[in-house]
């Protein structure tokens, strides 16, 4: 098969955002003896992303990542549950929202149009299987055959990720971490899917190891032609990989722009702050820090998520939440206190 | 003066009888931090680089299979049992990478702080010990009123790692050993944290072995780094030195491995980050 990138197929839907998420709230909702105890993980979080390109979502732990991540993918499990907001993938026939697709239209996208690279290498494959087991399930599974026409698909693909044919009859534990992430990206891409999620794809590796993958993902990315979903605590990651930058704190977006506009011209003071304490060889100012800890969403502060540790908190802060709004191009912030150019 | 730590030609190995299973997880290791001066001396290097295993010799937790550990001239060997442990631990403390398992989760944070300052600390009475406890809160920037009565869970990492960090300080410490003190804690908080081990050695005078795989707080924290790998030491010099100019190939291929961004980061015509209020 030639290798047609899918820039070439989607051109005249190349205009149209890949993901569109709208106002998406995704709480944690449980009962107690009566009581409801929710927490606000996702809470109106609005972005796209577009076609070929990677949109990268930074947060801290108990940001909401993770949590937007499954809302993204359709794979809430009690007492999780998407309670407002939309999820629009290009790709979903009828152009309607991701919840309201039965299971068997989300069982004909999942893997070949929406895939996913997990943190956990080891736990995304069968430990007890060779690895070419794994991917003649997949075959199996998603592309109606694993003969020697898949087989070979398989060994070409893998050359991608510069592996050679013999990793597949090895056993994941036999792989090197690198390794096996890299199998995994080869299974994530091998149906060419037009999103690929990736949920902090290069934590669990190790540091000399971590710049390869990373290289090899957006190599990937480039030839087959997907958007790439990357969520990641590393800034570092981000600022190596990402096209566009989402900071997100407390459940919400706080600021997204292009990532070097992120990282040269940051607006919110959340974000001048991470970029701030951004520890970089050969320098030794000493780094701002702030106060007190990321918000407990089950009892967010009222108003601005931030506002008890901002240094630029006012009145209006504590009693209203400020929307993304435009500052710039591409650029939007939400904070009273940059909105009002302070 | 003897030094304070003392460690000459240090090897480890773990496993069983067969040769093939054995794993040498430090090498001929040697190295010395000064009595007269604290000063932050840093472990580098990838995971499986034998780091681990010496923080946990230095802290007796494990004997060493060759070669000898002295800490203010005694041998840690002999420390690691019975009264010599007391002393051990009033000498050295440790603080770990996950502040979430540090703590029992089933106890309020308080009873570990108030435990210390009477155990090692040489706090008499429980007046002395909620003293010094006060005391070593706020050399971390936490108070009592804030965090004592709480548990573990009601606390964010940040904040049970600079707990880790006032209970090592109420036993006297003249060195800490941090493994990876800082990787779980979130960006936000982790510069407090690294700030702090500064402050330690600036204020407190007490020496730190400092264990991580990031070069760059590394470099902002150490006076003296030492690269590891496979369990050796590869290169070592002032933090300055080896992490501008690498000379090692495996040094340099560590420092290659860091993320830089491709464009300049806050040198825009953006406005610099505003001081906190205190």
């Amino acid at each position: 098969m030639t290798a047609t990138p899918a820039t070439d197929r989607y051109r005249s839907e190349a205009r149209q955002p890949v993901l569109r998420v709208d106002d998406l709230k995704a709480y944690y909702r449980s009962r107690h003896f009566g009581m409801v105890r929710e927490v606000k993980a996702v809470d109106g979080v609005s972005f796209e992303v577009r076609h070929n390109e990677i949109y990268g979502i930074a947060g801290e732990s108990s940001s909401g990542k993770s949590t937007l991540l499954k809302a993204v993918a359709a794979a809430m499990r009690p007492p999780l549950q998407v309670v407002g907001g939309t999820v629009r993938l290009r790709f979903l026939p009828g152009a309607k929202s991701l919840y309201e697709a039965s299971s068997a239209e989300l069982d004909q996208l999942r893997w070949r149009q929406l895939s996913y690279i997990m943190q956990g290498s080891m736990s995304a494959l069968n430990p007890v299987r060779r690895v070419r087991r794994s991917f003649a399930d997949f075959g199996a599974r998603h592309l109606g055959g694993a003969g020697a026409a898949f087989e070979a698909k398989v060994i070409a693909h893998l050359a991608l990720v510069r592996l050679e044919p013999g990793v597949l009859d090895a056993y994941p534990h036999e792989l090197s971490g690198g390794m096996r992430q890299r199998v995994t990206i080869a299974l994530a891409t091998l149906c060419r899917p037009e999103l690929v999620i990736a949920d902090e794809p290069t934590t669990a590796l190790d540091v000399v190891v971590q710049k390869d993958v990373l290289d090899m993902i957006r190599e990937v990315q480039r030839q087959v032609g997907s958007s790439l979903l990357l969520v990641t605590h590393d800034l570092g990651v981000h600022a190596y990989l990402s096209d566009r930058l989402a900071i997100m704190y407390g459940g919400r977006l706080v600021e997204e722009a292009p990532t070097e506009t992120l990282f040269r011209r940051p607006q919110h003071p959340y974000t001048r702050h991470l970029i701030a304490s951004l520890p970089r060889i050969g320098e030794e100012a000493p780094k701002a820090t702030l106060a007190g800890g990321p918000p407990n969403l089950a009892d967010p502060p009222p108003g601005c998520r931030f506002h008890p540790r901002c240094p630029l908190a006012f009145a209006r802060c504590r009693d209203e939440t400020p929307a993304m709004t435009s500052v710039g191009l591409q650029h939007r912030v939400a904070c009273f206190a940059v909105a009002a150019g302070a | 003066m003897a030094a304070l730590l003392e460690l000459d030609g240090v090897c480890k190995t773990f496993g069983g009888l067969l040769r093939r299973r054995r794993v040498a997880a430090v090498r001929d290791v040697s190295l010395s931090l000064s009595a007269d001066s604290a000063e932050v001396l840093t472990l580098l290097g990838q995971s499986g680089s034998g780091k681990t295993t010496l923080a946990r010799m230095i802290l007796g937790l494990e004997t060493p299979t060759a070669g000898s550990l002295r800490l203010a001239g005694e041998d840690i060997a002999a420390l690691r049992r019975g009264a010599g442990r007391r002393r051990l631990l009033g000498l050295v403390q440790p603080i770990f990478q996950n502040p979430f398992e540090a703590f029992n989760p089933l106890r309020r944070v308080e009873h570990y702080l108030l435990l210390t300052a009477r155990r090692f600390g040489g706090a008499g009475d429980d007046r002395a010990a909620q003293r010094a406890t006060e005391a070593s809160l706020r050399q971390v920037g936490l108070s009592l009123g804030e965090v004592a009565h709480r548990y573990p869970h009601e606390l964010s990492g940040g904040q049970l790692q600079r707990l880790a960090i006032a209970r090592a300080l109420l036993a006297k410490p003249k060195l800490i050993v941090a493994d990876e003190p800082v990787s779980m804690v979130d960006a936000s908080l982790r510069m407090a944290i690294v700030n702090l081990f500064k402050a330690l050695r600036g204020e407190l005078g007490i020496s730190i072995l400092y264990i991580t795989h990031d070069l760059a707080t590394a470099y902002l924290v150490s006076d003296r780094v030492m690269i590891m790998r496979d369990g050796e030491v590869v290169e070592s010099g002032s933090a300055r030195q080896v992490l501008t100019h690498p000379q090692h190939a495996y040094s340099r291929q560590l420092k290659d491995a860091v993320l830089v961004p491709r464009f300049g980061v806050g040198d825009g015509d953006g406005e610099r980050e505003p001081r906190p209020q205190p």
